[in-house]
């Protein structure tokens, strides 16, 4: 299989006035092309730093983390990004945020095709009858379907989600997980998905990354014994209770441990 | 106009009528002399007056325009002055205590020193007026632009944007928003500044007008000017918050 991202010996520190603080420690794993990746832990233990060194917001202190083979060296269109606060832009119509992407030099497009792409889109993500209208009259779900679409629009091979879905209600959110399950059948992507939700990590992903309360290292990979097509159908079977009982030890006895370790606020020299 | 509309603009209209009656009720109360009140038909009475026979249109043009080139100028400088400052934190950090004190300094205080470096015509009006423009404008640019959320930019990072994309076409939209609101309070600072600009040897000018009525006491021509400067600022926000309101329709407002 092509490697597609490779996290190799990775660590994360920075220095704060109480110490050195560590916030990724010794990761390594490698996301393959087509993988779907959830990464799942604590709150606050450094899972979103992790997807923000791919991203390329930020550096490993020491390790690399490699995308195609090569270190990254900051964001780029060929990673898209969904972000947990959407960041739709709210000065632009609904169709203008999808066709953002197109109308820069690094993936223009003609007319006629940044047209087509959005009006793709704009189907997919059923939002036709929003075309014209700005983000302030747009639902939650609404504005992370439009983040979504944005990010697709120019096609990255790779996408990073950090708790996309944490922010709607459980119906919108459900809804959420089959659209991107739907999306992800017709148009193929690696994704590696943040997310505090063993349900959700179970429900949509490959692979899941189980990491340690902070510094984050890894505890286990999980392989999920599902393939894709996927439905709710598989929420009911036995393989699917048995593996949430399973990760929701592993995240529990982490979440203990990091309730241990924030009483006295612990700062390695 | 709609049912709406009607009611929206007799509602603001409402409280115009209320401080006429006011007016009146104080003159009538006994509790002034009435020579020291002119009753509001006089002051209209004045105004006819003095625009028919004095050349009053030339003193409300010879303000708004010493208004207008002093808050275009203040603003022109004050965008990418206040831009830097709050885009670039050493540089706030540089020259935010200058800024704070050359701010507090009232416009007033400095005509003596503006008459020596810049003689007695309209170029130390306008000095008055940019000073006072500048600093009001310089301010709310940056504190505007200090809290633009670094989100957007990582977005459009995300999607492949270069340097001056992001200036473009994120930065720029962002920053308007700002820039129309130093304005407002640019305008409403030079015109409570004009006064004292008028004060150098103004030939003409609604502040003119007002310096010279007071030397002879003309109470009434004082009222006119000073309700003609109310008006004239009130009109030229309006105006400011139409078109504000046509750039800034994606902005999510609590009230419409």
């Amino acid at each position: 299989m092509n490697k597609r991202a490779q996290f190799d010996k990775v660590s994360l520190s920075f220095e704060t006035p109480k110490g050195r603080l560590k916030v990724v420690e010794d990761v390594s794993y490698d996301i393959n092309d087509g993988d779907f990746i959830a990464v799942i832990g604590p709150s606050g233990c450094g899972k979103t730093t992790m997807m923000s060194m791919l991203a390329g917001f930020q550096k490993p202190t020491t390790g690399k983390v490699l995308f195609d083979g090569r270190p990254v060296a900051g964001p780029g269109p060929e990673r898209g990004v969904i972000f947990q606060e959407y960041g739709v832009f709210p000065w632009l119509t609904v169709k203008q945020n999808i066709a953002f992407g197109l109308t820069l030099n690094a993936n223009r497009v003609p007319t006629a095709e940044r047209d087509a792409t959005c009006d793709h889109y704009l189907g997919l993500m059923g939002l036709s009858d929003f075309a014209n209208s700005y983000p302030k009259h747009l639902s939650g779900g609404m504005r992370q379907r439009l983040a979504i679409a944005r990010a697709y629009a120019v096609k990255p091979q790779f996408l990073l989600m950090d708790e996309p879905f944490g922010a709607l209600d459980a119906q919108t959110r459900s809804n959420m997980q089959n659209l991107l399950l739907k999306v992800l059948e017709t148009e193929g992507k690696t994704v590696m998905l943040i997310t505090h939700s063993v349900e959700e990590a179970i429900y949509l992903a490959s692979r899941i990354v189980v990491v340690t309360a902070r510094p984050a290292r890894i505890k286990q990979i999980i392989d999920v014994p599902f393939g894709y097509p996927r439905d709710e159908s598989i929420q009911e079977r036995p393989e699917f209770a048995e593996l949430r009982s399973h990760i929701r030890q592993l995240v529990m006895d982490e979440y203990r441990a990091q309730q241990a370790q924030m009483r006295p606020v612990s700062f390695s020299e | 106009m709609n049912g709406a509309g009607v009611r929206r603009f007799g509602l603001g209209l409402l409280p115009w009528f209320g401080a006429i009656l006011l007016w009146y009720a104080v003159r009538w109360s006994g509790f002034v002399n009435v020579s020291l009140i002119p009753a509001p038909h006089q002051v209209a009475a004045k105004f006819f007056e003095l625009l028919t026979r004095e050349g009053l249109l030339i003193d409300i043009f010879a303000s708004t325009r010493r208004v207008f080139l002093g808050v275009a100028l203040g603003i022109l400088v004050a965008v990418p002055v206040g831009f830097l400052l709050g885009w670039y934190r050493p540089a706030r950090t540089f020259a935010d205590p200058m800024i704070n004190f050359f701010r507090a300094l009232p416009p007033i205080a400095l005509i003596p020193l503006v008459i020596v470096y810049f003689g007695v015509d309209e170029l130390a009006k306008l000095v008055i007026l940019f000073y006072a423009s500048f600093f009001s404008g310089v301010i709310v640019m940056y504190e505007g632009v200090s809290q633009i959320t670094p989100l957007y930019i990582r977005v459009a990072q995300t999607l492949g944007a270069n340097q001056a994309e992001i200036f473009r076409k994120v930065i720029i939209p962002l920053t308007v928003p700002h820039i129309l609101t130093a304005l407002r309070v640019a305008l409403g600072v030079a015109w409570a500044t004009l006064v004292a600009s008028e004060l150098i040897a103004a030939q003409r000018g609604l502040g003119a007008m007002i310096q010279n009525a007071s030397t002879y006491f003309l109470l009434d021509v004082i009222y006119v000017g000073i309700i003609c400067i109310g008006l004239i600022a009130l009109i030229m926000d309006l105006i400011l918050r139409k078109i504000t309101a046509r750039l800034l329709v994606w902005q999510d407002r609590a009230i419409a």
